[in-house]
């Protein structure tokens, strides 16, 4: 992207073809970073896959006690655990995002993102939708890997699940990105792993309804109410069943706000932790 | 216009267009139609019935009856529930309208199934404790004969054409033809441990016969007294014992036929040209009886442990729906 032309170009504003044009940048780099790391769209498959073939075959029994909303009557396990997965592929997305930008800083290619003369808050969210994107286009091959196992959603829930696909995947995107604002060195992301992801995933409802949870622990119940993943799941399930969960949708909505907001004030040159940090700073 | 279908499944589980179209055009042809269905439950723990509104997917009300409900139908002209109430040894007539019940039949001891003949005036009455088929004349109210047959009577048929009525006892294990005309027993058939219910076909050319010990279905040849086939069952992932077949429903065109499965949870969907198992599908919790609706669109299971009824959308091979209900659901009967 040519960043200088267009910092010699005039300070006062820019025109939405400017803008439009960076996001184009941003977009491009991120699908051909997608589609040229094969091993990262087929791992993104191959681990909720995993969980819905291998996992999900042991459990089958688990849940045919209760009917839990969205659902209307019983339903097989590997049908209460596939948003959970959609999650697990956002969440992984998200944080591999983050990781990226951990490289990028590392390699040097960051500074020529951060040196766009465009606001660094509008860098940012292009960098969330390109990789939200991403994540949509990873959620719907794992679902249709899904309707062929014979997890099946009603036609019209496979529409319905766009708006909350895209919700979740910014708000996950918006942490990764506030989270790799903390993370020095590429060796850290071990580190996420296990104190984010595993964490966020385990104490969710995705692989257990939060009934269940109450009844062997109220503290990890509690955990799990409080963990913005768990919405992030019920927001997919509701949406995917064409109906809303309302309480999911604003701690989405609102969780989604706060992530982007810590992420742009983490990235500014002026007050971020990077400049703190001495990271951003040549 | 939303059609019946629509309603029962909301926005959950939308169907192909095709069936909400069906539903609609079928509800414009014919306006009556539109009013409710109703699903009779009989809740064996509860001694009550569950009035079940189908439009709107829910437990409406419920009537307190005798001890013990079991088997449950509707008299030919749908004004009145018969249903056995095991406990108190007898069969109570209940009103549709009223939803009161207005009178007994005498079933003698501990009735707990029933079938009606062709016409519709006699009932075939299998009493579990004393190895009897009573028949009792509906309108005078009186027992007309009664029949020894094998040790713990269970299922209950009478042929599509009226000429043989079928009990399967439950510890003998067989099923017992009896001639319409002379009430005498005329052919055993040995079939697999716990013999549950026994189903003719619409079109009388075999009669299906459900163990649930023995966990197959028998498919007899009514007019050779042989068992032909045995059908089977496996369930991915469940022991084979828990899997414990009971209520047998046929579809009008005799194409399917469905297969409540106990505590396997699962209602098995078998194609009566091949006998192999189309589909299992998950409902509640030890599946005992089945009942379609009148237009056949639905099919009714009752979940005894878990205390509700799941809806099958029988075009669709889907459940769509579970209602909670009374305790212990048994049998379920649909009224226009």
């Amino acid at each position: 992207m040519s960043a200088t032309a267009v910092a010699a170009a005039t300070r006062r504003g820019f025109s939405a073809m400017q803008y439009l044009i960076c996001l184009r940048g941003i977009m491009w780099r991120e699908m051909l970073r997608f589609v040229h790391q094969r091993e990262r769209f087929v791992s993104a498959l191959v681990r909720p896959l995993v969980w819905l073939f291998i996992f999900a075959a042991g459990f089958r029994q688990i849940l045919g006690v209760s009917i839990i909303p969205p659902y209307e009557t019983y339903v097989l396990y590997e049908v209460y655990v596939t948003p959970g997965l959609i999650a697990m592929i956002q969440l992984f997305n998200g944080m591999q995002s983050s990781l990226s930008m951990v490289y990028d800083r590392e390699m040097g290619n960051m500074r020529m993102l951060l040196v766009s003369p465009l606001p660094r808050w509008y860098l940012l969210i292009s960098k969330l939708v390109a990789s939200t994107t991403v994540s949509v286009l990873q959620v719907y091959a794992f679902l249709l890997v899904a309707y062929l196992w014979g997890v099946e959603a009603p036609p019209w829930g496979y529409v319905t699940v766009l708006p909350a696909l895209v919700l979740s995947g910014l708000m996950l995107g918006a942490l990764g990105m506030l989270l790799s604002s903390m993370i020095r060195q590429l060796e850290n992301f071990a580190g996420v792993m296990n104190f984010v992801i595993f964490p966020m995933f385990f104490a969710s409802s995705a692989l257990y309804p939060l009934w269940l949870v109450q009844q062997s622990s109220p503290v990890v119940y509690a955990i799990c109410r409080l963990n913005p993943f768990t919405y992030a799941i019920e927001l997919t399930r509701f949406a995917l069943y064409g109906t809303v969960n309302w309480l999911a949708l604003a701690v989405v909505a609102v969780m989604t706000v706060l992530f982007v907001a810590g992420a742009v004030l983490a990235y500014d040159p002026a007050r971020g932790l990077i400049a703190r940090r001495g990271g951003g700073a040549p | 216009m939303r059609g019946r279908l629509g309603c029962a499944a909301g926005l959950a589980t939308i169907r192909p267009t095709m069936a909400l179209l069906a539903f609609s055009f079928v509800d414009v042809l014919f306006p009556a139609r539109s009013q409710a269905l109703t699903a009779y439950v009989s809740n064996e723990r509860d001694n009550t019935i569950s009035v079940v509104d189908l439009d709107a997917m829910k437990a409406v009300k419920t009537i307190d009856v005798g001890e013990r409900p079991r088997g449950i139908t509707l008299t030919r002209d749908g004004h009145f529930i018969l249903l056995c109430a095991s406990d108190d040894d007898t069969i109570q007539v209940i009103d549709t309208k009223t939803l009161k019940v207005v009178g007994n039949l005498p079933s003698g001891p501990d009735p707990e199934t029933f079938a009606l003949n062709a016409a519709g005036n006699l009932l075939y009455v299998s009493n579990e404790n004393d190895s009897m088929v009573t028949v009792i004349d509906i309108d005078a109210r009186k027992v007309m004969a009664e029949i020894p047959t094998g040790v713990e009577p269970e299922g209950m048929t009478v042929s599509p054409d009226g000429q043989t009525i079928v009990n399967t006892s439950e510890t003998t294990n067989m099923a017992h033809f009896i001639d319409y005309k002379t009430r005498k027993v005329t052919a055993n058939v040995l079939v697999d441990a716990r013999p549950r219910i026994a189903m003719y076909r619409h079109d009388g050319t075999e009669l299906w016969v459900s163990a649930e010990l023995g966990g197959t279905v028998s498919v007899i040849d009514p007019v050779a007294h042989a068992v032909k086939r045995k059908i089977g069952f496996e369930v991915q992932g469940l022991r084979s014992d828990v899997i414990q077949p009971v209520g047998i429903r046929f579809t009008a065109d005799d194409a399917l036929a469905f297969v409540a499965l106990g505590p396997a949870n699962r209602v098995a969907v078998i194609d009566t040209k091949t006998y192999q198992v189309k589909d299992y599908l998950l409902v509640g919790q030890r599946v005992w009886q089945m009942d379609f609706t009148p237009d056949g669109k639905l099919l009714l299971t009752t979940n005894g442990l878990s205390n509700d009824i799941s809806v099958i959308d029988v075009a669709a091979l889907k459940v769509v729906k579970s209602i909670q209900v009374g305790r212990l659901p048994w049998g379920v009967v649909v009224a226009p």
